[in-house]
């Protein structure tokens, strides 16, 4: 972002809010797992993430630099998942 | 399986009433303006902002927020449809026919698509079809008033018979394209095209 | 194998009216699990048309009540789900919930702390499950409340929070009335500050585990502030409180 954001202002949350979502997708908790920033490099749990629910899909962004992290669409039918913004996920193996 | 669930006394804020023929299939009419937004709202110095056209063109074209404002400008009262279900009735907009922009340049026959792009980086895309002959614009005013950062200010588009998610906010320019580009929302499941009445909501619909 | 996050339906065994804007409702859950305090459920309702709308409620209830949860819902004035369960919903209705969820904003009494819960208004609704799972589970951690409130009217759990302090266990609560004071006050009048945060934090020490809960506006303000005064972001959690549905 080249312009600073005026985070008291937004439309956000903070991870806690996709836990059920991501939940739903992963099979498992996932707001305490880390994750990296693939624009930034930041680490952090998915549930320190900026979180964009008033939205057509919920958009995770980084803290730090602010670019998109994940993305997440649910139609009727399907749910559609972008991950491409995150060097990695982690999941608990069950 | 089960029964579907049904909360007892619950209908819904889209059960208020409809004014008929102008609310598309599985919308509900609102009073309030809804804010969305995908992520921050970016707060351009307008000394810094630009109105850009690129792509398919003999050559491309930028104003500066004065140039831009110093166009033949219009005021066009529509009805805005989101795809998250509410549609807003005469909304009251002043700001640049796409058409008067367009006129401003020579476009390259191999211009078919077009791709909005704003600050922070959202996109969408959309047929050259379906911008011209005064079905979009670039509006900087709502409601007699400079249009606030939440809903797109300084300016955005305003494509108003496609789903509301195509008049991408804090628009910045439109690059003009020989091949389509699904945008932002159209790359994760959402309609390409998007027409609210044909209820054009997500892929295959 | 790990239990799938699904619906239920849970009863509504009572509904208590905490203050003029908040009510808490204790739910009795056919399949209950255990929570950790911090985490919350997600409550459904839909329409007879098929029409659905989903928020996100916080427990309240500390886990050692088991078979039934309380969710702290405070009325928004353009809430379509939270006018339903203020207006609508009586004691014995049913409603659609999933739960228990997230694992980022919890604090369990075998973490241990020192402890430093900041919040603003209903944002006090998963640190009181915090402080009620502490006292049941016989904690003795040092733990400091900072609970910024508008007026005395609007205070969440005021005489349980007085009694838990009352026991002695090295539980403090803080309080801060940003609009009007009860008679006689001498404690803070203004919104939470740095100067504030440092007066208070400052006692548990750098190793303190900090939870801010609250308005976007308050939750930035005393995440900063929390830093200005040395501790290191990582042990600063934060749950903004605004509109969290689905994505319907």
């Amino acid at each position: 972002m080249e312009e600073p954001m005026d985070r008291v202002h937004e439309n956000m949350l903070d991870g806690n809010a996709a836990a059920g979502i991501l939940d739903e997708i992963f099979g498992g908790e996932m707001t305490a797992s880390p994750t990296e920033c693939e624009h930034c490099g930041r680490e952090g749990e998915l549930g320190s993430l900026l979180t964009f629910t008033q939205a057509p899909g919920l958009v995770l962004r980084c803290p730090a630099c602010s670019e998109v992290m994940l993305r997440v669409v649910q139609t009727p039918d399907y749910t559609y998942l972008d991950v491409r913004g995150a060097v990695y996920l982690r999941l608990a193996r069950r | 399986m089960t029964e579907r669930f049904v909360s007892r006394g619950f209908l819904g804020k889209h059960r208020a009433a409809a004014a008929a023929n102008r609310v598309p299939p599985g919308q509900h009419a609102v009073d309030d303006f809804p804010v969305l937004s995908a992520g921050p709202t970016p707060r351009t110095d307008l000394e810094k902002w630009s109105f850009s056209l690129e792509g398919e063109l003999a050559k491309p074209a930028r104003w500066s927020w004065a140039e831009f404002l110093a166009l033949p400008a219009q005021e066009f009262v529509v009805d805005i449809h989101c795809v998250t279900k509410w549609t807003k009735l005469d909304t009251r907009w002043k700001g640049v026919s796409v058409d008067t922009l367009l006129e401003q340049v020579e476009l390259r026959p191999t211009a078919r698509y077009l791709t909005a792009f704003s600050d922070g980086g959202y996109t969408t895309n959309l047929p050259l079809p379906d911008v011209v002959n005064g079905q979009a614009f670039i509006g900087y005013e709502y409601d007699g008033k400079p249009l606030a950062p939440e809903h797109g200010g300084p300016a955005r588009l305003v494509v108003p018979h496609l789903y509301f998610w195509k008049s991408a906010k804090w628009v910045r320019g439109l690059r003009l394209m020989e091949k389509d580009k699904r945008g932002f929302w159209e790359s994760l499941g959402y309609n390409n095209h998007g027409d609210p009445w044909k209820e054009e909501r997500y892929t295959g619909d | 194998m790990k239990r799938l996050l699904e619906w239920q339906i849970a009863a509504v065994k009572s509904i208590r009216e905490e203050t003029y804007r908040t009510k808490t409702l204790t739910l009795s859950l056919p399949s209950w699990t255990a929570h950790r305090p911090g985490q919350h459920y997600d409550v459904r309702l839909t329409a007879p048309d098929g029409y659905q709308a989903q928020r996100s409620y916080s427990i309240a209830s500390e886990p050692e009540r088991t078979g039934e949860i309380d969710l702290t819902v405070e009325q928004l004035s353009d809430g379509e789900v939270s006018s339903y369960l203020h207006d609508v919903l009586v004691p014995g209705d049913r409603i659609e919930v999933r739960g228990p969820i997230g694992g980022y904003f919890v604090w369990e009494a075998s973490l241990g702390g020192p402890l430093l819960l900041v919040a603003g208004g209903s944002g006090v609704v998963p640190l009181m499950s915090m402080v009620r799972h502490r006292r049941a589970a016989g904690a003795t951690v040092a733990t400091h409340l900072l609970y910024s409130s508008r007026t005395p009217e609007d205070v969440i759990y005021a005489d349980e929070l007085h009694e838990l302090q009352a026991a002695g266990d090295g539980l403090r609560v803080i309080q801060t009335f940003t609009r009007a004071q009860p008679p006689n006050w001498t404690g803070y009048a203004r919104r939470i500050d740095a100067a504030m945060l440092s007066e208070v934090a400052a006692p548990l020490g750098r190793k303190a585990q900090a939870f801010i809960c609250g308005p976007t506006l308050l939750v930035e303000a005393a995440a900063d502030g929390l830093v200005e005064a040395g501790l290191a972001p990582e042990r600063i959690k934060t749950e903004r409180f605004g509109p969290s549905g689905g994505t319907a």
